[in-house]
Formats: C-alpha cells, sequence, structure tokens
C-alpha cells in the first residue's frame, strides 16, 4: 500500500494538466472559479476537446473506445480538472447511459450510439422521475405499448436535466402494467425530435434554469432502441444508479470549494482584519476539510474494490450522503462569509455574460443562489433517506 | 407573571392575520414583489389606517403606546405572509431612533407623518468592510459652516429606493472601529451628492449601494448627540432583531404547515410520506424548533426594554441565535421534504426558507451572536 504517485502518474497528471491549460476557454474557466452558471457551449466544447482527445468516456474500458484507465489515473484526471476549473462532464452520456449500453446493449446499438457519447456530438438526458415517481422510482406510470416494430410512448418525467439541451434521453417506460412494479419496466432510447416530445422548463428557486418536465405524446419509438430485453429494464436502472451516486460525491469539486471558501476568508474584511483571522470561522473550515479528506479516501477504498473487479456496492450510497452534505456545507459557509453582502440579488451575473459589476466583492453575487440551489443535492440521485435505506438494508441487513 | 395576550393584542393578531390572509396569498406577493418598487402604497396606507405604523409609539409622540409585543405580534403574521411593505426599516428602526433620541422638533416633523404612512426611512449603517460590527464606521462627517458635510460609502441599505429620508451612520471623530464618535444624521435621500445604485435581494426586498459626495447638511440634522450615536443605534438595532425574530416564528410556522400538509398528501411506496418514521421524527424536531424560537422571541419581547442595558443586549442575541440555529433548521427540513418540489420557485416553501436564511445574515448571524451573548454573560 503506497498512496505517494509512481513517476508515471505524476507525468500523467501533468499532460491532462497541459491539456486542460491548452483547451479550456479562458472564459469558461472563469465563470468556474467566480462560480456563474455555464451555457450550453461552455460544455459542449469542452467536452468536445475531451472527446478528440479520447477522454472524454475516461471510465471506459478500451474495448469501447475508452482510455482504460485504472483507478489512480481516473482520480488523478478528474483532480487536475477540477483544480484547472474545467466544468464537470455532464454524466448523462459518457457516465449513465453509455456503460449501460456496452453493458446491456447489442453489438448494433453498440456501434451506433457509443461514438456519439465519445465525442460529445450528441447529448443526453434522463427520463428516470416522474410527477408520482420520485424515490419511488418502481412506481413510474410512463407506459410503452408494443406496435409491431415500435412502442407507443405516453407519460411524463420530470426533474430532467439538460432536457433542453438534449438530442437524446434514455427513459425508464412500464411495458407490462400486469407484471409486479420493478418487473415491468424497460430501458429505451429516445430520439428527443421524435413528434410529441415537449420540454416545459423549471424554475428554481434562485432563478436558475436547468431542469424540466419531459412531456411524451404519443411517442413512436423503434423496438430497436430497446436496450436489453423487454421487462428487464430495472436491472438497468439500477446499474446506472450505482454508477451515478458514486460521481455524485463530487469530491474533486469539494476540495477545490474549500480552497476557495480560505481565499474568500482571506478577502472578507472583518474587525479590521480579515475572516481568516477568526478562529471559530476558520475551525468551521478546517473541520470541512476534513470531512472532505474522509470522503475522498473513502471514495478511494471503493474505487479500489472496483479495481479488482467488483462492481460498485450499496456502501456508495454512504458516499452520495456524505459528498451532498459536505458540497451543501461549502456553500452554507461561502455565505456566511459574505455576511450581509449575500443579500443583493444578481441575476445577471449569474447566468449571463454582462457587463454588470458585483454590488459587493466579486465572490459575493453567486454565494447565496449557490447555497440555495445546492439544496438540490441531498434530494436528487436518490435523496439521502432513501440512500440510508439502502445502506440500512444491503449493507447493513437491518 | 402572565404570558396571555391582552383583549387589544389579541385584537391586533386578528387583524394582522387578516391583512395577510386578504392581501398576501402566494400568488399575490409575488405580483407585489415584481413591482417596480417592490411594495404597495395601498398596503402601507392601510397599515397607518390600522394604527400599526403608530401602535409602538408613545401617546406624546403621536403613538398609540404599545411597545415590543405589539411589534411582535404585527411582524410575526408579516412572516407568515413574506410581506414586503418596509415596516422594519420605516417604523422599527427609523421610527425608533427618531424616538430614542429626536429633538422636539425631529420628532414632530418626522414622527407624525410617518405614523400616517406618509413618511418612509432607510437605515443606513453597513459598509463594506463593517461585516457585523457597528461600529466599524469610515462614512465621514466634517463640519461645515454651522451643518455638516458627509462623504462617503454606504452598503445594502434597506428600503432606500423608497426612503424619503435616510438615517445616516457617520463617523464624527475617533478611530476606525471606535465606538465614541459616531453620529446619526437624517438626510434627505433626494439631498444633493448622494447616488444609488438599486437591486432586489434574494429575498424580494429593495436595497441601495449609496454614494454620499460631500453631501451638505444642516446642524439640525444630527439626531441625537454629536460622536455619541453607539448606545442609540445598538438599542435600535437590538429591536430590529426582535421584531426580526418574530417575522422568523411566522415563516417557521407557515413553513412548518405546508411541510406538514405536504408530508400528509405526497405518496410514495403506496402512502403518505408522513407515514415514514424518519420524516415523522425529522417533522417534529421542526415543531420543537419553531417551539424555541417562539419562546426565545417572547421572552427577548418581554426584555427589550428593560433598564439594564446588558439584560437587553444579552435577550437580543440569545433570540437571535435561537432564530438562526431553528430558522436554518426548518427551512432546509421543509425544502428537503418537499423533495425536488422544495428547490423550485412554484411552491412558496423555497420563498420561506430564503427570508429564514437572509434573516439569519441581518444584524449578525448565529455564530456572531452567539459569541456576543457569550461574552456579555462571561462578564457578569
Amino acid at each position: 500500500m503506497d498512496l505517494a504517485l509512481k513517476p508515471e502518474h505524476k507525468a500523467f497528471a501533468d499532460d491532462v494538466r497541459a491539456f486542460a491549460r491548452a483547451n479550456l476557454s479562458p472564459a469558461t474557466k472563469a465563470k468556474t472559479f467566480s462560480g456563474k452558471h455555464y451555457d450550453k457551449d461552455d460544455h459542449i466544447q469542452w467536452q468536445k476537446a475531451l472527446g478528440r482527445q479520447g477522454w472524454l468516456a475516461y471510465t471506459w474500458p478500451k474495448k469501447y473506445g475508452g482510455p482504460g484507465w485504472d483507478v489512480t489515473q481516473r482520480f488523478l484526471f478528474e483532480n487536475v480538472l477540477a483544480e484547472e476549473g474545467a466544468p464537470r462532464i455532464i454524466p448523462f452520456g459518457p457516465k449513465m447511459v453509455g456503460p449501460v449500453i456496452y453493458t446491456f446493449g447489442s453489438d448494433e446499438q453498440k456501434e451506433r450510439f457509443l461514438p456519439g457519447i465519445r465525442s460529445s456530438e450528441v447529448s443526453w438526458c434522463q427520463g428516470y422521475s416522474e410527477p408520482g415517481a420520485g424515490s419511488d422510482l418502481a412506481s413510474l406510470r410512463t407506459k410503452a405499448v408494443r406496435e409491431g416494430d415500435h412502442y407507443i410512448v405516453n407519460g411524463q418525467k420530470t426533474w430532467t436535466s439538460f432536457a433542453h439541451w438534449g438530442d437524446w434521453i434514455f427513459c425508464l417506460v412500464r411495458t407490462s402494467p400486469e407484471a409486479k412494479a420493478q418487473e415491468g419496466i424497460s430501458f429505451l432510447l429516445i430520439d428527443m425530435k421524435t413528434p410529441g416530445v415537449t420540454v416545459r422548463p423549471i424554475v428554481m428557486l434562485d432563478g436558475a434554469h436547468h431542469v424540466n418536465d419531459v412531456f411524451l405524446d404519443n411517442v413512436k419509438v423503434p423496438v430497436a432502441n430497446r436496450i436489453g430485453k423487454e421487462g428487464e429494464g430495472w436491472t438497468c436502472a439500477k446499474f446506472l444508479l450505482a454508477n451515478e451516486r458514486l460521481g455524485i460525491a463530487e469530491v474533486p469539486s469539494s476540495k477545490r470549494g474549500v480552497r476557495s471558501l480560505r481565499d474568500i476568508a482571506r478577502a472578507e474584511p472583518a474587525n479590521g482584519a480579515t475572516l481568516a483571522d477568526d478562529p471559530a470561522f476558520t475551525a468551521q473550515i478546517a473541520d470541512l476539510d476534513l470531512q472532505v479528506q474522509a470522503l475522498e479516501m473513502s471514495e478511494l477504498r471503493a474505487l479500489s474494490t472496483m479495481a479488482l473487479g467488483g462492481a460498485p456496492g450499496p456502501e456508495v450510497s454512504s458516499l452520495k450522503i456524505r459528498g451532498s452534505e459536505i458540497q451543501q456545507r461549502i456553500t452554507e459557509l461561502t455565505m456566511e462569509a459574505v455576511g450581509e453582502y449575500a443579500a443583493p440579488y444578481q441575476p445577471g451575473m449569474l447566468f449571463q455574460d454582462t457587463n454588470e459589476t458585483p454590488v459587493g466583492p466579486d465572490h459575493a453575487p453567486p454565494a447565496a443562489p449557490r447555497y440555495f440551489n445546492f439544496r438540490k443535492t441531498s434530494i436528487y440521485g436518490g435523496s439521502n433517506e432513501i440512500q440510508k435505506n439502502i445502506v440500512s438494508k444491503m449493507v447493513l441487513g437491518l | 407573571m402572565d404570558l396571555s395576550l391582552s383583549d387589544e393584542q389579541k385584537q391586533l393578531q386578528d387583524a394582522a392575520e387578516r391583512f395577510v390572509r386578504d392581501k398576501y396569498a402566494f400568488e399575490n406577493r409575488r405580483k407585489i414583489a415584481a413591482t417596480e418598487k417592490g411594495w404597495l402604497t395601498e398596503n402601507w396606507a392601510q397599515m397607518a389606517e390600522l394604527g400599526w405604523l403608530g401602535m409602538a409609539f408613545s401617546e406624546e409622540d403621536g403613538g398609540y403606546g404599545g411597545g415590543p409585543i405589539e411589534t411582535m405580534i404585527v411582524m410575526e403574521q408579516f412572516g407568515k405572509g413574506l410581506v414586503l411593505e418596509p415596516f422594519l426599516p420605516t417604523v422599527v428602526l427609523g421610527g425608533g431612533m427618531i424616538a430614542k433620541a429626536g429633538s422636539k422638533a425631529q420628532k414632530e416633523a418626522l414622527l407624525p407623518p410617518m405614523i400616517e404612512g406618509k413618511k418612509q426611512f432607510a437605515f443606513a449603517w453597513l459598509e463594506r468592510q463593517s461585516r457585523y460590527n457597528l461600529a466599524d464606521v469610515s462614512l465621514k462627517a466634517t463640519k461645515e459652516g454651522n451643518g455638516w458635510s458627509l462623504s462617503g460609502h454606504k452598503g445594502v441599505v434597506y428600503n432606500a429606493p423608497s426612503a424619503d429620508h435616510i438615517i445616516v451612520l457617520a463617523r464624527t471623530s475617533g478611530s476606525a472601529r471606535e465606538e465614541k464618535g459616531l453620529t446619526l444624521f437624517v438626510v434627505d435621500a433626494k439631498a444633493k451628492g448622494i447616488t444609488r445604485r438599486d437591486y432586489p435581494t434574494q429575498d424580494a426586498l429593495r436595497a441601495s449601494e449609496l454614494t454620499f459626495d460631500k453631501v451638505s447638511v444642516g446642524a439640525d440634522a444630527v439626531l441625537g448627540k454629536v460622536d455619541d450615536a453607539f448606545g442609540v443605534v445598538e438599542d435600535a438595532v437590538d429591536h430590529a432583531i426582535v421584531a426580526l425574530c418574530a417575522e422568523a416564528t411566522g415563516c417557521m410556522d407557515a413553513i412548518n404547515a405546508a411541510t406538514l400538509e405536504y408530508i400528509k398528501t405526497r405518496k410514495q411506496f403506496g402512502v403518505p410520506i408522513g407515514k415514514f418514521q424518519v420524516l415523522q421524527h425529522r417533522m417534529v424536531d421542526c415543531f420543537t424548533n419553531a417551539q424555541e424560537a417562539r419562546s426565545m422571541t417572547l421572552m427577548a419581547s418581554l426584555k427589550i426594554d428593560d433598564k439594564d442595558s446588558v439584560v437587553r443586549r444579552k435577550a437580543a442575541s440569545g433570540a437571535k441565535v435561537q432564530i438562526g440555529k431553528s430558522g436554518k433548521f426548518c427551512g432546509q427540513s421543509a425544502v428537503q421534504m418537499h423533495g425536488g418540489m422544495g428547490v423550485t420557485d412554484e411552491l412558496s416553501v423555497s420563498h420561506y426558507f430564503k427570508r429564514l436564511t437572509m434573516i439569519d445574515l441581518m444584524f449578525g448571524n448565529q455564530q456572531h451572536h452567539l459569541t456576543r451573548y457569550s461574552n456579555l454573560a462571561m462578564a457578569a
């Protein structure tokens, strides 16, 4: 066992850093460090650059066009990119549906869909939750009725991140109303341009628009777009959710968050000195810092199990719980560091490129909106209550 | 000891409840927030007519002889409706400081029109470097003939866009952060040399950054004694804190009620999610937190006019700590138990959550007031 990096891994990290510096647009990078929202171009241009390098699908094995990296390389890749201020890779293609397709799809489906995911030519979104099926995902009611070579799909998906940018959506649909909840579900890939697909924005509490309702009204989907057998969609769903929960811990961005919190403390005036001179405040940052270290080490342990051939088990739910709480705490402390200057609401400084200047310090405009917005992290990807149920049942046997 | 409301106080509570029910249904509130000035003239006129703008002032000052309990009653209902009219900056802070420190002439010129709903105030104390230190003031007032000249910057001045007068905390002597050497000035909001940058706040109020460039005022603009404003300001802010605590208890009642209703009706796994013990216990903790908040607010409202300034300051800080803690717990829990719906703009829950969050940051957050309370308690 050894925590120190081998020379070849150091060289690898240098390569990733050089790549990021050469390919990440300065405007995008600036948004990361100022807490501004990215637009579609920020994401897609960066992801296409990664795709050209063969790094977008960085968790994939070589066999399917991935780089076939080991656990250490993935860890370094994620960390270096976060340090360099790269936007997170939108996970729906490369981290979610991609692995489902190469694990459960036919050769024809792999050939058809994987290249567009690897290159970021095709943007994906996720059709899981419904108005009546959130935590209880298996109660979903979107119906797919077989008619010859097609399914006719009717229903509504909700909380669909980036549906307004998506070319394709992967959906859980009910193909057999008679079967028990989890058994009548199939996994379908739907082209968003198909007639009958409508996207409606949902505005979040900070004014942001990332998530949407997606309405499916007599949408005709070829049977060839079903992954796996009919009625076996739940297997794909569970596989995908376990992968989702691993990435959702967001350790690299939390490390960046702690660093930036310390910078803000150094910049924030307090009683003739700065907040960095207030031991009551810096102790709270230190506490967070240590929580991030514990989370990172736990994630590394989970990854090293996976490297030995194991699948991510139910224990990754613990990572999701702690990861979301840590992200929330970072935003909370950042807002508290800003104090009363967190009050001015400047949407122009969050969503658009404007010449508007911040009312307070540069780091102030996103502070409160991020705190508000990040309450979602303990809700999405399976709420933390659900994650705790998983750990108590599957890990502890309670 | 008697902790029950008098008949008059009950009537006041009923009237405030009715006002919120009639004027502040959630979709109405959204419309009011979207108007240019962010509050309604007709609502302000109604508050004046109902006597709320004068209830906490002595009859001598043109008021109706009430006090902090009356303020508490009304602010609590305002919290339930997320009321946007500028009661706190105008009546509690502005009116409060004028009543406390004003000359006979100042009181006569300013209080009756305020009580009639014809004058509004804003209190400019914060500066970029101040954080929560009321004495960290660098805006300078220098003698100019018989009067004064004000230069410097003030930030996050609530209600500045609508105010007729800005009450400005300025340094007239002493060094940075010294309590001695501070003076209050009542300045015409349209005075030459004031520039304003207006903006909405996270919780849909209006505030401004104000720059003072050699703003000339007469000697009669001084509110209270030159160099000696700190005590007046601290006391006014402590009164404002207690009023904010009452508003926060109203917010907590409303957000808890909405959450309770939601978990009784939202079904997952074939049952209302309120059947799950983990949510039941969290809901109980919300209820308990709101009870503690109400208790500390009542205690502070009863002590905030105490003769002993240590008692007053401890009461305000103690209540603010509780409100910070309970407000955060109830706000975060309400959002969590509402799931995705909780983080949308669509439901009222997120709006109460934002207001509770901003209340914690106003005039010192939980941590700040814990330290202040601790220092006062250790010194005793």
